[in-house]
Formats: C-alpha cells, structure tokens, sequence
C-alpha cells in the first residue's frame, strides 16, 4: 500500500516541480504513519475517542453530532461549484508513529517532524527563538498540529507562569475537562451545520487557550496545521477563553502537500470573549490550491464563531486567505454584551481555478454594539471569488452600528467577484454603512509605473498590496511580511 | 540623442501618426504644439512603448539604440521619461515607496548599486525643496485624491528624482495656477544641462516664457508640417490654427 502511494506521487513530480515555485510548502514528510483505514462510521468514532483516551461523555457528544450529521444534508447555498464528496473515501485519523509516545519536550520530538517544520518556517527551538528576539523576532509560543495530532506547544511553562493555558484540545480534555465541557459547541452547536457537525463527530486536535481574568497573555499564541498523510482529512478543534479583562493574540497557519487528490479540511474554531476581555485573532491560509488546471488542492470548509458574551467584549479576526482549491468560511461574531465589538479584515485571493466563498456574520444582540467588516476580495486566472456578509440587529440592539466596506479587483478577464451583503435590521436606531467597489488593475496604471521602471510583476504585486493595506495593517508585523510575500508567489503566472 | 524617421502608428484600425520626423540632439528642448486630437500625446506614448499603440513604419534611434526593439522599462531604465498628460491614481500604494521602487528598478538594469532608504531619503529632501511640494503629497498614495494640480506637479518631481535622458512632458502646464507653473518651469530649467534633452508638448505659449526652447514644432494631422524657434509660438498664439485648413 505505502508503495502505491510512493509511484503515484513520483509519476507527478514533473508537474509538481513546475508548480513548486509557487506553492513551496507543497512537499511529503516522509514519515511512518498510525492511519485509520478509509471510512466513516460510529466504530471509527469511537476509535478516534478510544485513542484520545477520552472521557464518555465526550464520546457521547461526539455520537450524538454524528447522529446528526447523518440527518444533513450539504449545503449548496454558495457560489461554489464543489465536486462530490465521499466521505468514506477519508481517512479520519493519521499520526505520525514516532508520536504515540506524547513527547515531553521538544528534544523528544521525531527529528523528521522537526525538520519538517524548520523547511516550513516554523520556530519550535525555544532557546532559539528567545536569542531571536534581541535581534528582531518578537517571540511566538506555538503548538503544531500535525495530520491528526498536535506534535508539541512551546512555551508552556512560561504561559504556565501567567496562567495562561495553552494546549492541544485532546491535552485539555484530559487536564481541563470542566473548562472545555462548560464550552465545548456553546457558539459552534453541534447542529450548526453539516460540515460543524461532521468535524464535532470526528475532530481530532487543534489548540485550546485560556486566559485568566485581568491578564494580557505575555506573547502570541499561534498554530500552525500541516496536512501530511494522503486521502486523510483533518478536523481540527480549537477553543480559545478569554475571561474578565483578558486579552490575547492569536495566529493560526496552515500549509499541506501538493496532491492531484483533493482533501478535506473541516475545523471549527470557537470563541469565547469576556466582560472586557479582547481576542485579536489571525490567520494566514496558504492551503495548497490546486495546480494551475484545477487539480488538487484542499477543500477548506470551516465554522469559525466569537461569542462577545461580556460587556466592553472585542473580538477581531483578520484572515488572509491566499489557498485551498475552495473556501467556504464565515469568521462570525456574536456581540451579546453591551458595547461589545467585532471586527472582520480579511483579504482573499484567487487564481487560477480557485473557488473562495467567504464573509463574516456580525449579530448584535446588545446595546451599543459596534462591528467593523473591511473585505478585499483579488481574483486572478479564472477563479471566483465571492464576498457573503450578514449584518443582523436584534430588536434590543439599541444604538448598534456597522460599518461595511467590500473591494475586489480583478485581474485578468477570465476571473469573477461577486459580493452578497445581506442585512437584516430590527432596531430602527441602528446606524448601518455599507460600501463596495469593483476595479480592475488598469492597463494605465501598469503603463505607468512600467514607464517608470518598474516590471509588470512587480507593479501588479505593488497595487495588490495598496489594495490590501487596510487589511495587512492590522496583522501582527512578521505576519504582514509573510502574508504579502505569499500575496507575489500566489499571483506568479496572474500577469502577462 | 533622438531620432525619430517616418513614424507611422496606429490604435486599431485609426491611422494617428502618418510619418513623423523629429531629431533631438543633447542638451536641447523642443516644444510641441497642435490642435487637439493631432497626435502629441501618441507621440509620447510611441516613445514610451504603450502596447496600445502600434508602430506600422519608422524607426526610432535613442542613444545609438533601437528604442522600438525595447520593454517599455527599458526605455525607462535608458533614461526615457514621460510626465503625463493624465497621471494615474494608484491606491494604496505610498509615493514615496513607488518612486524608490522605480529609482531602484532603474538602477539595477544599469547595473548601478541599489539606493538603501537613508541616501533615498536624503535625495528626496533636496529636490523636495528645490520642488517646493508639499511633503504630506509623498506620504500619501500615487497620485489618489491630489488635484488637478498636484498630480502635474507630482511628475515633475518624480522626473528630478529620476534624472531621465530624454523627458517629454505632456501638456504639464494645463491646470496649474501661476506659482505652481513658475515652480514646475524651475523644476525643468535646474535639470536642463548639455546631456539632457526634452519635448514639451504644450498649448500654450506662456510655458514657453518660463521653458524657454531650441525649437518649435507644430503636429497636426500626425505631422510635423512646421518647425522654427521660440517666436513660432508666440505666432501662433495670435494666428491659431486656421492656417492648416488652406
Ligand atoms: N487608445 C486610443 N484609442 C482610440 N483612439 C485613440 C487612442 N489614443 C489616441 N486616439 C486618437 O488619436 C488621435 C490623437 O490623440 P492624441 O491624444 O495623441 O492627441 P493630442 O494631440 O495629444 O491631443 P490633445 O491636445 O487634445 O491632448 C485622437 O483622435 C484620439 O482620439
Ligand atoms: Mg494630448
């Protein structure tokens, strides 16, 4: 079997060589791997529960939200066209074997894995990262999710020192369960949708966070997901607290293998903000998209949900999604507590066949509550990308407020924008600005700044860059960087 | 430096420059004048390689090389520089940023060590004053949201920073008010020297007070059908260019 798989992926690395430069996360870790047989039913369930060595009771909310699932149906409301999935054509649990021993440290951790996350980027070398930081890097405590389980989190002990709990979700289930059960599907339901309830039935990790009253988390959380193994899935559930004047920044990343397959990727993120508390929240996608026919690539199918529960709540989530073959995502904020804020930036790009489908719901429910929505949509090649927001005032959402700005530039004459902005207003004392752009890089504007001595290339990638400014500005700095240099290689071959 | 033999282009199927002769020697300033829709401004864009524009006849000589064999940044990065009849708007993007992108770009095709922010920074203070402009037009995006103006005044600047061979400055004195004309008009004579060359396109004779030229040309009907020096313009200011229908 493992033969198999090796020949077809040699067969393919003529094409995958030509693409390489611009999806360069894109290789195989090769690395033994405990993977579950293709299939979905309630024995592997119960398999994946049994490894986690989960209480019953979470075994049961997991069979409950499979139960369930099987009653949905997938919905076909977006402007995607997905092809059809079969679901028992996944696997649903792979980790690499060299981790069954949990590792206690990072010295305990499979060389292969190490190495892996140095080729993407990714600092796990604590003492390294701590010299970094005199020089420039500010330091970044991360848990890395690998295929199905999470290989390590640094800096525990240090956030340990603060009060700060920052685990995977399976260690918190074992260390925390009060704390995740009082949370577990409170803003995600199981029901919420099919894909919520496909991922509350199989999840297997991802990272959970709390921060204790009045305390600013001492540095930037983040995770960074690698999808390895072939024809696996991965159902990642992260859960981030923050109680009563906490305040924490978190970064998510996530990159994957180029594979002519398409696979699966159905998180939920739920978000829980206190009186007072703020949760800066980022991600920067680069799931690998496809080649540039439309083979491959991740299918990104993610429920993300802030509960502004507290009075004076902030939640923010800025997302650059530059990947996955399609995208279907909603960061959504609940703004219960009066005077609570939510804030959506986000900058989606497209090219080639990539299908994105991704806004943000913003639901006041208190007095005063106030939401920000800036959307920057690029397509390039012959994708599509769509923005789909939702503005609701509730009828006790006295004085709420929205501000909405939706832009997309096109590039090229092949590619689509479409923007769906829906709002529903129960409060006539709701103040509700909406506005949208539609433009094209002009070719007076790439006579001009070639007239100037610039290239094509980079005069496309200036403008994108100007196009996302407003967004880019509220990343964490290091991201920013990462997220334009991924803006360039994302849009190689948009031009010309 | 310039030399422009029989230059026929075309946009489509419109027929705009019918065999254009022009010769710029180093160090001289030509003005270009012509009714409206006679081609000075497809002069310029032929120069400056606009894709749109098609050269079916001709050739040009810049410096001893083809200038029609070349990348529109080449031209740049040879020391061809267009001001703009209409500046484009570049959203987000800082002026300042653009300018040291293009300075760079322009360098490194040279083979000319690339200038870091500091030394930038110390080049843009002095033409800045020399420009009188106003500081808070580099911070802010290319060209978005300035006047009429501004934008004109903007060119120039860019122009000083640059140093171009050859710049041709398409009707930059519409829209200015007295001063800011008088300033741009400085702007031009502190770069003119033996090596460096311009084609002021212009409607106007008053530019030409302040610019004073070599040579006068008319374009019409895609042509040069007259040349003579500075007291052509003042000409033609009393005469227009009813002449041209006989
Ligand atoms: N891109 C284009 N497509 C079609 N026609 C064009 C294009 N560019 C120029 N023309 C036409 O070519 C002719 C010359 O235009 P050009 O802009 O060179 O004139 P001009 O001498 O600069 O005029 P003005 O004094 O009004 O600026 C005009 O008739 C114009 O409509
Ligand atoms: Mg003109």
């Amino acid at each position: 079997m493992p033969e198999q798989i090796k020949t077809s992926e040699q067969e393919n690395a003529e094409v995958h060589k030509r693409i390489e430069q611009t999806y360069k996360d894109g290789f195989v870790t090769d690395i033994e791997s405990d993977t579950f047989p293709p299939g979905l039913n309630e024995e592997v369930i119960r398999a994946i529960s049994a490894k986690k060595e989960e209480p019953q009771w979470l075994l049961d909310w997991r069979l409950k939200a499979y139960a369930k699932w099987l009653t949905m149906e997938q919905p076909n409301w977006a402007k995607l066209k997905i092809p059809p999935i079969d679901f028992n054509a996944i696997s649903y649990y792979s980790s690499p074997k060299s981790n069954e021993n949990a590792p206690e440290t990072i010295d305990d951790v499979d060389p292969k894995l190490l190495e892996t996350y140095a080729k993407l980027g990714v600092p796990l070398h604590e003492q390294e990262i701590l010299a970094g930081v005199k020089t420039r890097k500010t330091p970044v405590a991360v848990d890395v999710v690998f295929d199905s389980v999470s290989v390590t989190t640094t800096f525990k002990k240090e956030l340990k020192k603060a009060g700060v709990i920052f685990c995977s979700f399976s260690e918190a289930v074992k260390d925390h369960p009060d704390l995740v059960k009082q949370y577990l599907g409170k803003v995600v339901p199981i029901g919420d949708n099919y894909f919520s309830a496909l991922n509350a039935a199989v999840f297997s990790d991802g990272s959970f966070v709390y921060i204790p009253k009045n305390t600013r988390c001492p540095m930037e959380l983040s995770t960074y997901f690698r999808i390895n193994e072939m024809n696996t899935g991965q159902f990642e559930r992260t859960m981030i607290i923050a109680d009563d004047g906490a305040e924490v920044s978190y970064l998510e990343g996530c990159t994957a293998p180029m594979r002519d397959e398409n696979q699966l990727h159905a998180a939920v993120v739920e978000l829980f903000i206190l009186n007072d508390a703020k949760i800066k929240y980022s991600t920067v996608q680069n799931w690998y998209p496809g080649d540039e026919n439309g083979k491959g690539g991740i299918f990104n199918f993610v429920t993300k949900r802030a509960a502004c529960n507290g009075v004076n709540a902030k939640v923010s989530w800025t997302q650059v999604e530059t990947g996955s073959a399609i995208t279907w995502k909603y960061p959504s904020c609940i703004l219960r507590g009066d005077n609570s804020r939510g804030e959506f930036y986000s900058v989606a790009l497209t090219n080639n066949y990539q299908q994105a489908d991704t806004g943000t719901k913003m639901i006041h429910l208190g007095k005063n509550t106030k939401s920000t929505i800036i959307s920057k949509g690029i397509s390039a090649g012959k994708s599509h990308n769509t923005y789909r927001g939702l503005v609701r005032i509730s009828k006790r959402a006295e004085g709420a407020r929205n501000h909405t700005q939706c832009d997309s530039l096109l590039i090229g004459k092949n590619c689509g924008a479409h923007t769906f902005p829906y709002i529903e207003s129960a409060n006539s004392t709701a103040q509700l600005e909406h506005e949208a752009t539609t433009s094209k890089i002009s070719e007076d504007q790439l006579f001009y700044c070639k007239q100037r001595g610039i290239s094509e290339e980079d005069a496309t990638s200036m403008i994108v860059d100007g196009f996302c400014k407003e967004v880019f500005k509220e990343l964490p700095m290091e991201f920013a960087v990462e997220a334009k240099a991924l803006l360039d290689i994302s849009l190689e071959g948009a031009v010309g | 430096m310039l030399n422009i033999k029989n230059i026929h282009a075309q946009v489509g199927d419109n027929k705009i420059l019918k065999g254009l002769n022009l010769d710029i020697k180093p160090g001289e300033v030509h003005a270009i004048m012509g009714p409206n829709g006679a081609g000075k401004s497809t002069l310029g864009n032929v120069l400056a390689g606009m894709e749109k524009v098609e050269v079916t006849e001709g050739s040009v000589d810049f410096l001893g090389k083809n200038l029609l064999d070349l990348e529109i940044e080449q031209r740049a990065a040879e020391g061809i520089f267009l001001a703009f009849q209409y500046p484009v708007e570049i959203p987000g993007v800082n002026n300042m940023y653009f300018l040291r992108a293009a300075l760079n770009a322009q360098r490194k095709y040279r083979g000319e060590k690339e200038m870091n922010s500091s030394e930038f920074l110390k080049l843009v203070r002095t033409k800045i004053k020399q420009m009188s402009m106003r500081d808070d037009l580099l911070r802010r995006p290319v060209n978005e949201g300035f006047s009429g103006g501004e934008k004109k005044r903007n060119e120039i600047f860019q122009m000083s920073i640059l140093a171009p061979k050859l710049a041709i400055l398409d009707e930059t004195d519409s829209g200015l008010d007295i001063d800011a004309l008088k300033i741009v008009a400085d702007g031009v004579n502190q770069l003119r020297d033996d090596n460096r060359s311009f084609i002021v396109i212009t409607h106007y004779q008053r530019l030409l007070d302040y610019i004073v030229p070599d040579y006068v040309h008319v374009l019409a009907d895609g042509k040069i059908v007259r040349s003579g020096d500075k007291s052509l313009a003042i000409e033609l200011e009393k005469t227009g260019y009813g002449w041209l229908e006989d």
